[in-house]
């Protein structure tokens, strides 16, 4: 992906730094404290670029943001994974327990 | 850049006067009391007219479900003669999938009469996909303001989850990594954009939950010929208590008792950017439940429309592997697929119900919609994948963030009661503690604390004199 480029009008993903971890909130813990605070906002290019690089974005509002291009065409990878065996059984268990309830008091 | 968080914070309350187009000054009585009633009336809307609005926007008259095999389960494993008949109000049959359309639409619905070009709101949850979903059919612009990620750019499955379903009603979504300085921003964006303030706990959003808590009245009479006993309610910010239960008052439930219910997150510290990602819960826990409730004004408004105080009976929580088991439960015994953070009350109501007499009838007021990264098993992996232990056995031995126990039988799950009194203490520390300093109480702060925290000017004076006196 490294050297990928926008085009003019690719739906893009740009990243920016909000604020570096000197000027971040006091009372912070400190591993957030240590951290920049790091922004992402998807919009139209408005500019070519590669990855990495100075981009400009239009937002779904409208909005211009500047940023470096993180993502092209960016993607929701979010799943339900494997099933965890710590629940396979409570199905088949609680539909047991319940039949023989319901056999027990005459339900 | 210090000094930009700095100038956009000095310049809040200005930025939030012309957000929400109202100023919160008019209701201030005392540097401790303002005046909460005139505050939610302030917006002029009668409960019919709000009912009016919402179904306009397509929202609210969900299905009140019967857990008849839940209610049998519990019975199965209750004493003789108890175990309560447990319902659940279908609020993921909204159409962004929680009740928290019923907040959104009437924020919408304001932001438009007052001629706004689009709404801001800053949310994780579900509250950013009902904003979104009604600014489309408002034909507003919408931004929502997302704490999104860890310093790794890894991101909660459930709140990615609903960053697609903003970007799905064509928001724009504004992700970052741990802080609360997406409060600052969000002012930002408030000033570059002149929107209007979506936020969860305005006057305009609680009021739109009374319509679910007087729904449930009026359609419970109807089931059942009378108001449900209890109602127990997932509890994080306190809107949905709030609303829920001025919405039954206003039906005449005046003898429902309100169970507020969270998840117990204690040990996690919620601006830690490690911590971030093992809460395996995104909301309804005690990380927002329990501040919120002893100083609901440290909200993005000036006041705080959403009192939790004001209106809980009792205050239970349940561990994160209670309600993951019960989320399993709700599926594969009611052919309900929710939650699961929506589920926390269904957990807490099964305990409950098991030591109230069958006569009794427990109504759990919320559902939510679940899909990829909301999902029990996509939270159980991604917790896995962070070192969490997951494992059968006894819910007693669930530790935050370290290790999510899942009961082998459903005997195991059991709520635990909070102390409200020491909530209740809690609160009127922290109101103590923002009056200015050597300020005396007038018998009208007296009077509304004591309100603020449903107890009696007596009670109220003997908690004010033990924490002056040190205790």
């Amino acid at each position: 992906m490294a050297g990928e480029r926008c085009t003019i009008g690719q739906w893009v993903e740009v990243e920016r730094v909000l604020l570096e971890p000197v000027d971040r909130a006091a009372n912070l813990p400190e591993d957030t404290a240590a951290e920049p605070l790091l922004v992402w906002v998807k919009g139209f290019a408005l500019g070519e670029a590669a990855l990495g690089e100075e981009c400009e974005v239009e937002t779904a509002t409208g909005r211009i943001v500047r940023g470096r291009l993180s993502d092209l065409d960016p993607a929701y990878t979010h799943t339900f994974g494997s099933q965890p065996p710590e629940i396979a059984c409570v199905g088949r268990d609680l539909r047991a327990r319940l039949a023989e309830y319901r056999a027990k008091a005459g339900g | 850049m210090a000094g930009r968080t700095e100038a956009i914070m000095a310049r809040k309350g200005e930025i939030m006067r012309r957000a929400l187009g109202m100023d919160y000054a008019e209701f201030e009585r005392t540097p401790i009391a303002f005046d909460y009633e005139a505050l939610m009336g302030a917006h002029g809307y009668s409960l019919e007219d709000i009912v009016a609005i919402q179904a306009a926007a397509g929202v609210g008259s969900t299905p009140l479900l019967e857990l008849r095999n839940l209610t049998d389960l519990v019975r199965s494993f209750a004493e003789s003669g108890l175990g309560a008949r447990i319902f659940v109000k279908d609020e993921a049959a909204n159409m962004a999938g929680s009740f928290k359309d019923r907040r959104a639409s009437m924020s919408t619905h304001v932001a438009r009469e007052k001629g706004y070009a689009g709404v801001i709101a800053a949310t994780s949850g579900n509250y950013g996909a009902a904003v979104a979903s009604q600014a489309a059919r408002a034909s507003l612009k919408c931004i929502i303001c997302q704490e999104a990620f860890d310093s790794t750019h890894l991101g909660q499955p459930e709140i990615i989850e609903k960053a697609r379903l903003c970007e799905a009603f064509g928001a724009e979504v504004v992700q970052m990594t741990v802080g609360p300085e997406l409060f600052a921003h969000m002012l930002e964006l408030l000033d570059e954009t002149g929107y209007f303030a979506a936020s969860l706990y305005s006057s305009f959003g609680v009021s739109g939950i009374e319509t679910l808590g007087y729904e449930i009245a009026e359609e419970m009479r109807e089931s059942t010929g009378a108001p449900p006993t209890h109602v127990v309610i997932t509890h994080a910010g306190g809107g949905n208590t709030t609303g829920t239960a001025r919405g039954l008052k206003r039906a005449g439930a005046t003898k429902t008792e309100i169970v507020s219910a969270s998840v117990d997150l204690s040990g996690l510290h919620m601006a830690s950017d490690a911590d971030f990602n093992r809460k395996s819960f995104t909301t309804g826990h005690t990380g927002f439940g329990v501040p919120f409730a002893t100083w609901p004004d440290r909200a993005d408004v000036p006041r705080n429309a959403a009192r939790s105080l004001r209106y809980m009976d009792r205050y239970l929580t349940v561990s994160q592997g209670e309600v993951f088991y019960v989320t399993e439960a709700l599926a594969k015994l009611e052919g309900l697929e929710r939650g699961p953070a929506g589920n926390t009350a269904i957990a807490a109501a099964m305990s409950l119900a098991r030591d109230l007499p069958r006569e009794a009838t427990v109504i759990v007021q919320e559902t939510e919609y679940t899909g990829a990264g909301k999902h029990h098993w996509a939270q159980l992996n991604f917790a896995r994948e962070r070192g969490v232990e997951v494992r059968a056995g006894d819910p007693r031995e669930n530790v935050p963030g370290k290790a999510i126990v899942i009961p082998e039988v459903p005997e195991q799950i059991r709520a635990t009661e909070m102390d409200l009194g020491r909530m209740r203490r809690s609160y009127v520390r922290n109101a103590l503690a923002h009056a200015p300093e050597g300020y005396e109480l007038t018998a009208e702060d007296v009077e509304f604390l004591a309100a603020d925290t449903n107890t009696t000017p007596e009670t109220l004076e003997e908690i004010v004199a033990a924490l002056r006196a040190g205790e």
